[in-house]
C-alpha cells in the first residue's frame, strides 16, 4: 500500500465503524484505565466484523480514539505488510478515510501486535496494543474471581515464586515474551505478547500506551512517562535477548531479529522484525544511527 | 538474497476471489437460493439464529450461504451484523404458556392435560438413508394428518402438576429483574441465573451437549427427567412508552425444555424437585435439553451442592461456551507468531547450552 494516500471512506458505516455511543463507552473506560495505570477495566466489548483473537480489542480502542486528522500505522510482528496488519489497516482506511503510513515517526496512532517499534516514540503519539489474554496471573490462577482479588490486595507473591522456580530449575528466568511488569509501582500488568526485548521501551515512554482485549473484554493503559518495571531479583536482574548476529539486510546490531530459514540444509539468516526501521536504516547506511535504541533497563 | 515477503494485500484479494469461486462450486449446478436454505435447511437456520441471537430467518439463510454451510462462521456473520443494529425496544418476556404448540412431550407422565403431541421429530425415524430424496423429481410428500390442536388458550405445564403439590420449587426467583445484556456488558462473577441462561442460550450447541452429557455420566449428576419439551409459536410483545400497553409485533418459533431434577433437600429445605431450563429459537431440541441440564448443574452454589464437576463450574462454563469467541481465539494461532517464537528459540537454545555445559556426563 502506498503509505500516505487517503482511501475513500465507505459512507455506509459510521466513522471508524463503531457508533458514537459505543465510542463514548470505550473512551470512558479508557479514561479510567489511564487514571489507574495497569488496572484492567472491564468494558462492553462489541462483536466486530473481525474474529476475536485477531485484534478486536485493539481495533475497538483505535476506533474510539482515531480522528480524521490522524495518521495511522498498523504493524504485526513489527512488520507493516503481514497479512493481518494489512487487513486491519485496510479496515480503518475504508471506515475512516484517514491517511496511513508505514513510518513510525510520521504516525500519530500506531496499532500493534507483538512488538513495540524500534524507533523511539514521541509525545503525542498513541500506541495501541492488541491483547489476547490481559490477566498476568492467569497461568497461575485460572479464576477471574480470584485474580481480581489478588490485584486488589497487590498479592503478587505467586508470580515472584514462579520466576524463582525458573531460576531454581534452569538457572535463569525462562519467560521470553509477555514478561510481567509492575506499572506505576502498583499493578502487575501483562505487556501483551511482546518479546521481553521490548519491555524497557514501555518504561517512562513519552507516548500514551493503550491496551485492548476484545474477547476478554478488558482495557488497560500506561500513561506517558509512567514507570514500567519488569519483575526480577537483585541477584538475577532483568535482561533482554541478545543476538550474536546482526541484521543481514541493514546491519543493525541492536534491533530485534527474526530468524529466516533460507534452505532445507540449516541455512538461515537474521533480519530486523521492524520493517520500517530496517528500511530506514538501509537508506542511511552511510551514517548508521549512533545512539543505541535499546537500553537494558 | 532474501527479500522480505511483500504483497500481503494482493494475496488477500486473490484469496478472497478464490473463496468466492469455491463457494459457488460447479457453475453448471444451479445457484442455491436464500429461499431454499430458509425452507429446506430450517434446522441450520434455527441454530444460526439461536447462537447468533438474532431472529431473522432470511439473514440467517444468507449467512449460511455466504459461509458455505459452515454454521459457526454463519453465526459469526450474523453476530457481527447484529452489533450494528440499534435497540428500538425491549420486548416483554414471551409467554410460552400461551404457545401455539406443534410438538409437546413429557417423559414424566404417560398422559397429561393437553396431551402428548409428537409433531415433526426425528425421534423414532430409522436412520436409514432415504435414497428417494436423491431423486429431485420425486413426488411431493403427502400432507401429514395432524390432529387439530385440542387446547385453546393456555397449554398447561407438566411441571405445574408437581407445583400444585409443592413437590417442585417455584419457577424463577433469583435474578429475574432487569437482566443484563451480555452483548453490551462484560460478564461478571458470580453471575445470576438470568445472565447464565443468556450465556447458555448463545452458547455453542456442541459444547453444551458435551457438558450436559457429562452430568449424565456422573460429572455433577443432577438426576434429570425431561419434564416437558414443547415447540411452537409464541407472540412477541412490546409496550411502547407512548401507548402504555402491550402490542404484538410478531411471532417467533421457540423450543422450550423444562427438566425436573432430584434434590435431596438441606437443613433449611425439605426434599423437593428442582428445575433446569432451556430455550432456543426454532426447533433446537438438542440445544434446549443440553442447556437445561447445564443450567441445573450451574445452580449448585444456590442449592448448596458441592462444586466438583466441569459443568458446575460457572467460570469454566460461561467463559468457554461462546463459539464465536472460541473459534476466533483458536484460529488466531494461524496468525504470525514469529517474534514470540523467535524469543522462545533463543531461550531454548540458551537453556540447552546451560544444560550441556553443566552436565557433560549426561550427554554421553
Amino acid at each position: 500500500m502506498d503509505g500516505t494516500t487517503p482511501m475513500q471512506r465507505d459512507s455506509g458505516y459510521n466513522f471508524a465503524y463503531l457508533d458514537e455511543q459505543t465510542k463514548r463507552m470505550l473512551r470512558r473506560s479508557l479514561l479510567k484505565a489511564v487514571a489507574v495505570p495497569g488496572y484492567q477495566v472491564p468494558f462492553g466489548s462489541r462483536e466486530m466484523p473481525l474474529p476475536y483473537g485477531w485484534g478486536t480489542g485493539g481495533i475497538q480502542v483505535t476506533a474510539s480514539v482515531i480522528g480524521p486528522r490522524d495518521i495511522l500505522k498498523v504493524i504485526d510482528q513489527g512488520a507493516d505488510d503481514t497479512t493481518n496488519a494489512v487487513s486491519i489497516r485496510r479496515f480503518f482506511a475504508r471506515t475512516t478515510g484517514v491517511r496511513t503510513t508505514e513510518k513510525t515517526a510520521d504516525a500519530t496512532l500506531i496499532q500493534t501486535r507483538h512488538r513495540i517499534p524500534e524507533t523511539p516514540l514521541k509525545e503525542g503519539q498513541i500506541l495501541v496494543y492488541q491483547v489476547p489474554i490481559p490477566e498476568p496471573l492467569r497461568w497461575l490462577e485460572a479464576r477471574e474471581t480470584e485474580t481480581r482479588k489478588m490485584h486488589a490486595l497487590s498479592e503478587y507473591g505467586a508470580m515472584h515464586v514462579r520466576l524463582y522456580e525458573d531460576i531454581a530449575h534452569y538457572g535463569r528466568i525462562a519467560t521470553s515474551y509477555d514478561y510481567p511488569v509492575i506499572v506505576n509501582g502498583r499493578y502487575l500488568m501483562r505487556p501483551s505478547p511482546i518479546p521481553k526485548f521490548d519491555n524497557p521501551k514501555m518504561d517512562m515512554n513519552p507516548a500514551l500506551q493503550l491496551f485492548g482485549a476484545g474477547r476478554e473484554k478488558r482495557l488497560y493503559a500506561v500513561p506517558p512517562y509512567t514507570s514500567v518495571k519488569s519483575l526480577d531479583f537483585v541477584d538475577h536482574p532483568f535482561e533482554i535477548q541478545e543476538w550474536e548476529e546482526s541484521c543481514a539486510l541493514c546491519g543493525s546490531e541492536n534491533s530485534f531479529l527474526d530468524e529466516v530459514i533460507t534452505d532445507d540444509r540449516g541455512g538461515r539468516m537474521f533480519v530486523c522484525s521492524d520493517t520500517d526501521y530496517c528500511a530506514a536504516h538501509r537508506k542511511s547506511e552511510q551514517e548508521p544511527p549512533t545512539e543505541k535504541t535499546q537500553v537494558s533497563r | 538474497m532474501y527479500v522480505a515477503v511483500k504483497g500481503g494485500e494482493t494475496a488477500i484479494d486473490n484469496a478472497h476471489r478464490l473463496l468466492a469461486e469455491e463457494r459457488r462450486g460447479d457453475r453448471s449446478v444451479p445457484e442455491l437460493t436464500i429461499a431454499q436454505i430458509k425452507e429446506q435447511m430450517t434446522l441450520a437456520v434455527d441454530r444460526v439464529m439461536t447462537e447468533g441471537s438474532l431472529y431473522d430467518p432470511d439473514l440467517a439463510a444468507l449467512a449460511i450461504k455466504q459461509a458455505r454451510g459452515d454454521l459457526v462462521e454463519a453465526i459469526f456473520l450474523l453476530r457481527a451484523y447484529r452489533t450494528t443494529l440499534p435497540r428500538l425496544a425491549a420486548s416483554r418476556p414471551v409467554d410460552t404458556g400461551r404457545m401455539t404448540v406443534r410438538r409437546r412431550i413429557s417423559a414424566t407422565y404417560k398422559d397429561l392435560p393437553g396431551g402428548q403431541m409428537l409433531g415433526p421429530t426425528f425421534d423414532y425415524t430409522h436412520r436409514l438413508l432415504d435414497f428417494s430424496l436423491a431423486d429431485e423429481n420425486a413426488p411431493l410428500p403427502a400432507a401429514a394428518e395432524t390432529a387439530p390442536v385440542a387446547m385453546t388458550g393456555e397449554m398447561p405445564r407438566a411441571l405445574g402438576i408437581l407445583d400444585r403439590e409443592g413437590l417442585i420449587e417455584k419457577a424463577g426467583a433469583e435474578g429475574d429483574a432487569d437482566p443484563v445484556d451480555l452483548t453490551r456488558e462484560p460478564l461478571a462473577f458470580p453471575a445470576d441465573r438470568a445472565t447464565r441462561l443468556q450465556n447458555l442460550a448463545r452458547g455453542d450447541e456442541g459444547f453444551l451437549l458435551a457438558l450436559g452429557y457429562s452430568t449424565q455420566r456422573g460429572y455433577g449428576r443432577t438426576h434429570p427427567f425431561a419434564g416437558e419439551i414443547r415447540m411452537g409459536e409464541v407472540a412477541v410483545e412490546i409496550v411502547p412508552e407512548e401507548l402504555g400497553f402491550a402490542i404484538e409485533i410478531g411471532e417467533i418459533t421457540v423450543t422450550e425444555c423444562e427438566m425436573v431434577n432430584q434434590f435431596g433437600g438441606s437443613e433449611t429445605a425439605p426434599p423437593q424437585f428442582t428445575r433446569g431450563y432451556g430455550l432456543s429459537f426454532g426447533h433446537q431440541e438438542r440445544k434446549a435439553m443440553s442447556m437445561a441440564l447445564v443450567d441445573r448443574a450451574l445452580r449448585c452454589r444456590e442449592l448448596g451442592e458441592d462444586i466438583e464437576a466441569p459443568a458446575q463450574d460457572e467460570e469454566f462454563v460461561l467463559y468457554h461456551s461462546d463459539a464465536v469467541e472460541a473459534q476466533g481465539f483458536v484460529q488466531h494461532l494461524k496468525l504470525p507468531h514469529y517474534v514470540d517464537f523467535q524469543s522462545e528459540l533463543e531461550l531454548i537454545r540458551r537453556l540447552r547450552a546451560d544444560f550441556m555445559a553443566q552436565a557433560p556426563a549426561a550427554a554421553e
